[in-house]
């Protein structure tokens, strides 16, 4: 070998203490899904909007491996596949796109807000999608239709950013709720309909009246915003979102995430506080909630208790999920990667974490999965390219998508969401073969 | 730009990433974005691979774009090359780095590595998939066997009695089986499988092509290029029929016997197939003449047009394939039906065709039995893009004598049964019976869709009885509504259905409902009858009876 060799790519900083937890900070290749990935739950959360991506094969290739299967003939996404033609000039990109927007809301009539969704060829090719949408605005406007732009690329958003970049760009178009109004909270990111039910009945028991839920069901019907506005996070990859609400005068309720009892109950509690609600109210009415989710989690207890667990970079979900594991499952964690590590979002889960468990920020996955192969972890969470060869190699392991796409905050999913992390092990020692 | 709802085929590097599967020992270092990635979940889920696939992504972000990320790709080249100690390294671009335009070639080649490094020039926004798939398979045999001693004179037929299977890849609709079932007609016939290629071969496999007498195409989409090469090269001829159904299987062993220097026709003799008894047992009477509809990749498409019309009486009304570059040979076989050949890969496109010809029996891709279930037309899936259960566990090819049995199983299975059909009509009146829906079909749909993966493995719930065969059942039994799935569309001006005899539908089991609404509706629209009264539905009935 003669030329000469730059340093390698997987290289780790050397670990920086992390309020007393070290953090690996890698760069290497990831095996993540990039933010287009977020469509698949967003055009089902809300049913009267449509995402065009615009990109390349690829992206339609992605979205569609991605979404399983083709379970509607026509789904409310689809990609703008840009071709040669667009790339030497020969057909105007933005004319191409006025056409075939045109094209699509012909046919959807029903459509109430169009996103625009940049990858990584329109943004390398530097195709204005902003400008783009306000042309588009101005056209189909009268007709009930807003448009809207963001980006989902791969180089710049990883797996759940995209919502964060959804959201953000939604945030603009809220109405602004006068600085007098009601002090109200808004619930930010996506859940399934019926956890958003349950959470609603809670709030309302509570006594917390205003209560609104972003994104919306129907995308026209959006959640006003202003300085009485109190934002809790149901998810926590939604930064940009956050500091865009803030912009318009919200305050932001930290808190951990609403998994399990005790997250649950923080996450609560945190509202609570904010709405002067006594924490002996919030204590009675969710104590027969939390009992019951007590009672189900006691049941996964007694297969994870010890057991250790490893966390491959993907959701953003690893934090609270780890804590969640720890600290109400007893599991001990072996090491914990996120893509990105935002402190001040993850920040009440991350205190509750073990002293000295191994955090990792970025990815090397040929590394760790090195590192994962010498720790042999009880179970590891990773995304599926990664499932199968490692249960080949005698892994037990959980697909981390299940945890974006199930219903699995609050109370009443807690055994649920154990549920997926004992079954793989409860499968292994049910099978013979 | 290309609006595109669902597409047949990936970019071309995901057919670079099947060749790199399929062979043992060969990386791929695509320069690409994070999400790329995705790609390797088609291996490990959707085929159940125990390996993740042999490629490195470089997954370079926006920072790193107005930086160096020519020097990111080498590293990752150099580090790929540490870690595997490949015998060859493929390097490529995706769509986003081929605009960005770093030349991997040039780059990988710079490093000096000590194994063949093989660029791949893969053009992201014209190619698809399976061209990605055959040119990167012609660069790997071009690179790794180009170096074996080219033949002076012509081969005599025969000399080593063996040839190379060509054309398997990792994600190949049925390769895995169609290999051994090729393997054993071969080894019938005394002739030795020397190679094969891309799956399961190593560099050094590749290597040895040459030494075999001829080559056998499986899948001319990924094989051709590199079979051609070789007969350039190496006067090695190579096999042109489709070995699909029993009578492609016999013209595929007089090709082969010929080229082997064998009695061709004491070879074709000794081939039979089950499936043969089977189609002309009375049981199967029924089948005669039932509408198909063929969509598929063009290997798959031309094989199955050829067994449903010639090997189980099915009548053709409709053919056509995502696969441009042989939309000539579609297009003649089309012809030979009285048909024109649907050359597209656009989904609704697709969707429209069917809609038209009102099949009683689609047999296409994935994407073609979601059509179907929409249209409450049976389907059976016979070709790529796959889905999870088109890998199914037991031995079940596509090819060859089994594969005629095979072809025979799943696609008359969606089909009402002969003695279901007549049971049928004999206990409608039972109220036991009441959803007429017959056992081996599996459930009727559910309104519960899924957001993640479908995993389901029914084909479709309903028959193919056509309007001709409606049996008219007792209102009293407790029908099925109509499916879950929206009726289609009615047009404005459409004829309207008098109460008598939207009554009488509601008789018609459920599975052939929506068939015979379609067939009235259009046997009226076709004649300006804008009341569709008792009359007109049995006038319709008629008309479309055969
Ligand atoms: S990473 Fe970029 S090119 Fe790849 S699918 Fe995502 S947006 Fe498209
Ligand atoms: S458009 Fe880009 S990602 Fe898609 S196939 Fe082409 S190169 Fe690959």
């Amino acid at each position: 070998m003669t030329a000469t060799l730059p340093t390698p790519a997987g290289c780790a900083v050397p670990a920086r203490p992390e309020k007393g937890l070290p953090v690996l900070r890698e760069r290497g290749q990831r095996e993540v899904f990039c933010g287009l990935t977020g469509i698949v739950w967003l055009h089902r959360k809300m049913q009267d909007a449509f995402f065009l991506v615009v990109g390349s094969r690829t992206c339609a290739h992605l979205l569609q491996s991605a979404a399983g299967v083709m379970i509607f003939a026509e789904p409310r996404f689809a990609t703008a596949i840009i071709e040669d033609k667009d790339l030497a000039g020969r057909s105007d990109a933005q004319d191409e796109l006025d056409r075939v927007v045109g094209e699509l809301l012909a046919r959807r009539p029903g459509i109430r807000s169009l996103f625009l969704v940049g990858s990584c060829p329109s943004e390398v090719i530097k195709l204005d999608l902003g400008r783009a949408a306000e042309r588009l605005n101005r056209r189909h406007g009268p007709a009930g239709v807003r448009v809207f732009n963001y980006s989902g690329s791969g180089i710049e958003t990883t797996f759940t950013q995209g919502e964060d970049a959804c959201l953000a760009a939604l945030v603009p178009a809220l109405p602004e709720a006068p600085a007098d109004a009601e002090p109200n909270l808004l619930v930010v990111g996506t859940l399934p309909d019926i956890v958003e039910d349950q959470f609603a009945r809670i709030f309302a028991a509570l006594g917390i009246e205003q209560v609104r839920f972003f994104p919306p069901r129907r995308s026209a019907e959006l959640p006003a915003v202003g300085p009485t506005t109190r934002v809790l996070l149901a998810q926590p990859f939604l930064a940009d979102t956050v500091r865009t609400l803030l912009e318009r005068g919200a305050t932001h309720l930290r808190a951990p995430f609403p998994f399990g009892v005790s997250g649950t109950t923080r996450w609560l509690t945190a509202a609570c506080d904010a709405f002067h609600i006594p924490s002996e109210h919030l204590r009675r009415t969710c104590l027969p909630m939390a009992e019951r989710a007590r009672v189900a989690l006691e049941a996964h207890r007694r297969w994870l208790a010890g057991k250790r667990v490893m966390f491959f970079p993907d959701s953003q979900l690893e934090i609270p999920l780890a804590r969640f594991l720890a600290e109400e499952l007893g599991m001990e964690l072996a090491e914990v990667g996120v893509p990105y590590l935002h402190r001040e979002l993850v920040g009440p889960d991350l205190e509750a974490l073990p002293r000295g468990v191994q955090l990792a920020e970025g990815q090397d996955v040929d590394r760790q999965l090195d590192r994962c192969r010498a720790a042999r972890p009880d179970l590891v969470v990773c995304g599926l390219g990664l499932a199968n060869p490692l249960e080949a190699e005698g892994l037990a392991t959980k697909w981390s998508i299940e945890l974006i796409f199930s219903p699995v905050h609050g109370y009443d999913q807690a055994g649920d969401l154990a549920e997926l992390f004992t079954r793989p092990l409860r499968r292994r020692n049910v099978l013979t073969v | 730009m290309q609006l595109s709802v669902w597409t047949y085929e990936g970019p071309p590097h995901v057919g670079a990433m099947r060749i790199a599967t399929a062979l043992k020992d060969v990386h791929y270092v695509l320069h690409a974005p994070q999400g790329d990635t995705y790609a390797d979940l088609l291996f490990t889920m959707i085929e159940r691979r125990d390996h993740r696939p042999p490629v490195t992504y470089t997954t370079f972000q926006a920072r790193d774009l107005g930086g160096d990320t020519a020097e990111l790709f080498k590293r990752a080249v150099h580090e790929a090359y540490e870690r595997f100690r490949p015998a060859a390294i493929l390097v490529g671009a995706s769509c986003t780095a081929e605009l960005i335009q770093d030349d991997p070639g040039g780059l990988a080649k710079r490093l000096g590595l000590p194994v063949p490094v093989i660029p791949l020039e893969l053009p992201s926004y014209q190619r698809r998939e399976n061209w990605g798939a055959g040119e990167t398979f012609y660069q790997v045999v071009r690179t790794l066997a180009g170096g074996a001693p080219r033949p002076a004179a012509p081969r005599a037929p025969g000399a080593t009695r063996s040839c190379n299977l060509l054309g398997p890849t990792a994600l190949g609709f049925r390769h895995r089986d169609d290999i051994l079932e090729l393997t054993r007609l071969l080894a019938d016939m005394g002739i030795r499988v020397n190679v094969v290629a891309p799956l399961g071969a190593a560099a050094a496999d590749i290597a040895r092509l040459p030494e075999a007498d001829f080559n056998v195409v499986l899948y001319g989409e990924i094989a051709t290029p590199a079979a051609e090469w070789l007969q350039r090269t190496y006067r090695q001829p190579y096999t042109k029929s489709i070995p699909i159904g029993l009578n492609g299987t016999r013209d595929f062993v007089r090709e082969v016997a010929t080229l082997a220097g064998l009695d061709a026709d004491a070879e074709v003799a000794r081939i039979s197939a089950r499936s043969a008894w089977y189609s002309r047992s009375v049981d199967s009477t029924y089948l005669t003449g039932k509408r198909v509809f063929v969509f598929g990749d063009a290997t798959h498409a031309l094989g199955a047009a050829r067994v449903a019309t010639e090997e189980l009486g099915f009548q053709l009304v409709g053919l056509g394939t995502y696969t441009r570059e042989r939309a000539r040979e579609v297009r003649a076989a089309a012809e030979a039906h009285g048909l024109t050949a649907l050359i597209t890969d656009d989904y609704l496109e697709v969707e429209r065709a069917i809609e038209a010809a009102t099949p009683e029996l689609v047999l296409g891709t994935q994407m073609e039995r979601h059509i179907a279930k929409r249209l409450q037309v049976p389907c059976a899936v016979i070709s790529a893009p796959v889905h999870v259960q088109d890998f199914p566990a037991r031995y079940s090819p596509q090819m060859g004598a089994e594969g005629a049995n095979v072809l025979f199983d799943t696609w008359v299975h969606p089909l009402m049964m002969g003695l279901e059909e007549h049971l049928l009509t004999m206990f409608r009146e039972d109220f036991e019976f009441g959803d007429l829906s017959p056992s081996h079909l599996g459930h009727a749909p559910s309104p519960r869709v899924d957001h993640t993966v479908e995993m389901s493995t029914t084909l479709l719930p309903g028959g193919g009885a056509a309007v001709a065969e409606m049996a008219v059942a007792d209102a009293g039994v407790t029908l099925a509504d109509e499916p879950a799935a929206p009726a289609p569309p009615v047009a404005a001006g459409a004829p309207r259905w008098q109460p008598q005899a939207e009554q009488e539908l509601k008789k018609i089991p459920f599975f052939v409902r929506g068939k015979a609404r379609r067939n009235t509706e259009r046997y009226a629209a076709e004649r300006g009858i804008t009341d569709i009264t008792l009359d007109t539905l049995y006038e319709a009935k008629a008309h479309f009876s055969r």
